[in-house]
């Protein structure tokens, strides 16, 4: 029989890796989130305490998954404290992904924080058709960088560039991630833009795509519920980010007006970034 | 092409809506299909998104006067078969924001629903809505799983006359009310309703259910206890509409677990008017409005009626 990937399944966790102080990549069995494509989401639930969204991330291990998890809130903060061994409640993957043109050779990502994960799920999808790729972490110290190694060997196989931008200049380019992508496309073009992180980088480096012309598709996150497109928590103007997105490209987000300018509240109240 | 498309597309559903067309309460809706309140009703890009996919009212989420934040997730939980148990939480960013949301409906049929916990709340919410392009109201009395609002006031007769007067002395709009399963004879609240000057009944809100996780032993909602609704509410639903319809001298809107046009002719021939949509939009997404209209115009055909009336409570007669 198909699994019904709306019904809560129990995982157990496989695997804890530190990735900073504050951030870290739980891995867990799973056959369906394995699957997963890149920018899809799970729903996952700390038992008692929580069910968050979160990108599916990738995992060195067969009819695995994994998560990335920031300490921030009461659900992340008990994420993060998860131990090997504990149980959580997934159901998913959700949404629709990240596309790879068949034209595509060479394509830009560009990562803040935890918006990094559905990017290296892209990373390792670039791998396999050996499209090249360069690939911007923006971080704002050497100390919240991550991920760079992860990168380094999910993109083994193919031609690979990574770039580090540190808001405090300890590491890497000195600027936030759109700097390093003005200084990029000084020298260089691409066939795609593909990003994620907080919307108001998103909103720059679409700006930015724009006046290259470049195609650009990002992954948007908003205050979600349900998952699968009934409550509309999650809407920005008519779309559902939990079914119509996470990923929109370029012609729907400029037709956005409240992308970079609005988010809504758990009431439904609209609130300026 | 597509301009042909189009045309063609606006030509069937001119047909379909002199078939479909209905009048509830004093509502006139070009289909009876309307979406359920709780679903996606808090965006007016939304609702004019759902106007485009031939739905034929909304009802919004249930707005208080205050802003609502909600439980904390799990918030909606998916079961087995169609189904779900939800504990949201009357999540809405309150009256006065709401009502500046749809403050430019432009055209889009909405049926704003209200919930308090008193009569005294209901007249400054309706102030706000009152002059704006809405149909009318659903008075929520019946979410199960708020302490002190919805059942715990639908479950006392005498607060239902209190609050449907107070409502129906500040607007000329018509006035729904939206009935549950409480500890409460339906009917009687049903007809404290009707006595009070209700203009119509939606029947059934979703019936207080749990669920709890095996592995770990706890219950998913946050809120532990939620409404379930979808497919395994239905056959309670039909029961109910036909009581109310049978009964109660008010036309009633079916409700729970329609997932098809033959689900929305059975809620017909037991009483209803008119239904609302829910929980198949998780199924299928706004695509069902039109598929359940287009089934119910093939089904009319079929069975020679000329409107939507002649199905109306045909089951009472047996």
């Amino acid at each position: 029989m198909p699994i019904n990937i709306n019904i809560l399944r129990s995982v157990f966790i496989e695997r804890v890796q530190n990735e900073t102080a504050s951030v870290k990549t739980i891995l867990f069995k799973d056959k369906v989130s394995s699957k997963a494509e890149p920018g899809q989401f799970l729903m996952v639930w700390i038992p008692g305490v929580e069910e968050l969204p979160m990108s599916v991330m990738v995992a060195d291990k067969e009819h695995s998954a994994a998560i990335t998890i920031r300490r921030k809130g009461i659900g992340s903060t008990a994420l993060f404290n998860k131990r090997i061994g504990e149980m959580l409640g997934i159901r998913g993957p959700y949404g629709n992904n990240f596309k790879i043109a068949p034209s595509a050779r060479t394509v830009l990502l560009v990562g803040g924080g935890t918006g990094l994960v559905p990017l290296i799920r892209l990373a390792a999808k670039l791998n396999e058709t050996r499209i090249c790729c360069t690939l911007i972490i923006g971080a704002s110290s050497k100390r919240e960088v991550f991920f760079e190694n992860t990168a380094d060997a999910v993109l083994s196989d193919t031609k690979h560039k990574i770039i580090v931008s540190t808001e405090n200049g300890d590491y890497g380019i000195k600027g936030n991630a759109t700097d390093a992508m003005t200084q990029v496309l000084k020298q260089e073009t691409f066939d795609t833009v593909y990003t994620c992180g907080p919307e108001l980088m998103m909103k720059k480096v679409l700006d930015i795509a724009s006046a290259y012309s470049l195609p650009i598709q990002a992954s948007l996150e908003r205050h979600m519920k349900c998952g699968i497109g009934i409550c509309a928590s999650c809407c920005i103007e008519d779309k559902l980010v939990c079914k119509d997105g996470t990923v929109f490209c370029e012609k729907q987000l400029s037709k956005m007006n409240e992308f970079g300018i609005f988010y809504r509240d758990k009431t439904g109240r609209k609130i300026v970034y | 092409m597509l301009e042909m498309y189009k045309r063609l597309r606006g030509k069937r559903q001119r047909e379909h809506d002199r078939t479909l067309s209905i009048n509830i309460a004093g509502m006139e809706l070009r289909n009876p299909t309307m979406l359920a309140s709780g679903f996606l009703g808090i965006s007016q890009a939304i609702f004019n998104r759902l106007y485009n996919a031939d739905v034929g009212a909304i009802v919004s989420k249930s707005i208080s006067s205050k802003p609502i934040e909600g439980y904390r997730n799990p918030t909606v939980v998916c079961l087995e078969g169609g189904s779900y148990l939800n504990a949201v939480g009357l999540a809405n960013p309150g009256a006065d924001v709401f009502s500046r949301e749809i403050a430019s409906n432009p055209y889009v049929p909405i049926i704003v629903s209200l919930v308090g916990s008193s009569h005294d709340d209901f007249p400054p919410m309706i102030n706000k809505f009152d002059d704006l392009n809405i149909l009318g109201y659903e008075i929520n009395l019946s979410c199960p799983h708020v302490a002190k609002m919805g059942m715990e006031v639908g479950d006392d007769p005498d607060m239902v006359t209190k609050v449907v007067k107070t409502v129906k002395s500040h607007t000329l709009k018509p006035v729904v009310v939206k009935v549950g399963l409480g500890n409460v004879d339906l009917l009687d609240i049903a007809r404290a309703a009707n006595d009070a000057g209700a203009n119509a009944i939606t029947a059934i809100n979703t019936i207080r259910a749990m669920t709890i996780n095996i592995e770990s032993g706890i219950p998913v909602l946050s809120n532990k206890i939620g409404g379930l609704s979808g497919k395994s509410v239905k056959p309670v639903a039909i029961r109910c509409v036909y009581e109310i319809s049978k009964n109660v001298a008010l036309p009633v809107i079916g409700c729970g677990g329609i997932f098809s046009w033959e689900d929305a002719v059975e809620f017909m021939l037991a009483g209803a008017s008119a239904i609302q949509l829910g929980s198949v939009i998780g199924y299928e997404g706004f695509g069902a409005f039109q598929r359940i209209c287009l089934g119910l115009k093939r089904y009319l055909d079929r069975k020679g009626m000329k409107n939507l009336t002649e199905l109306v409570g045909l089951a009472h007669k047996y």
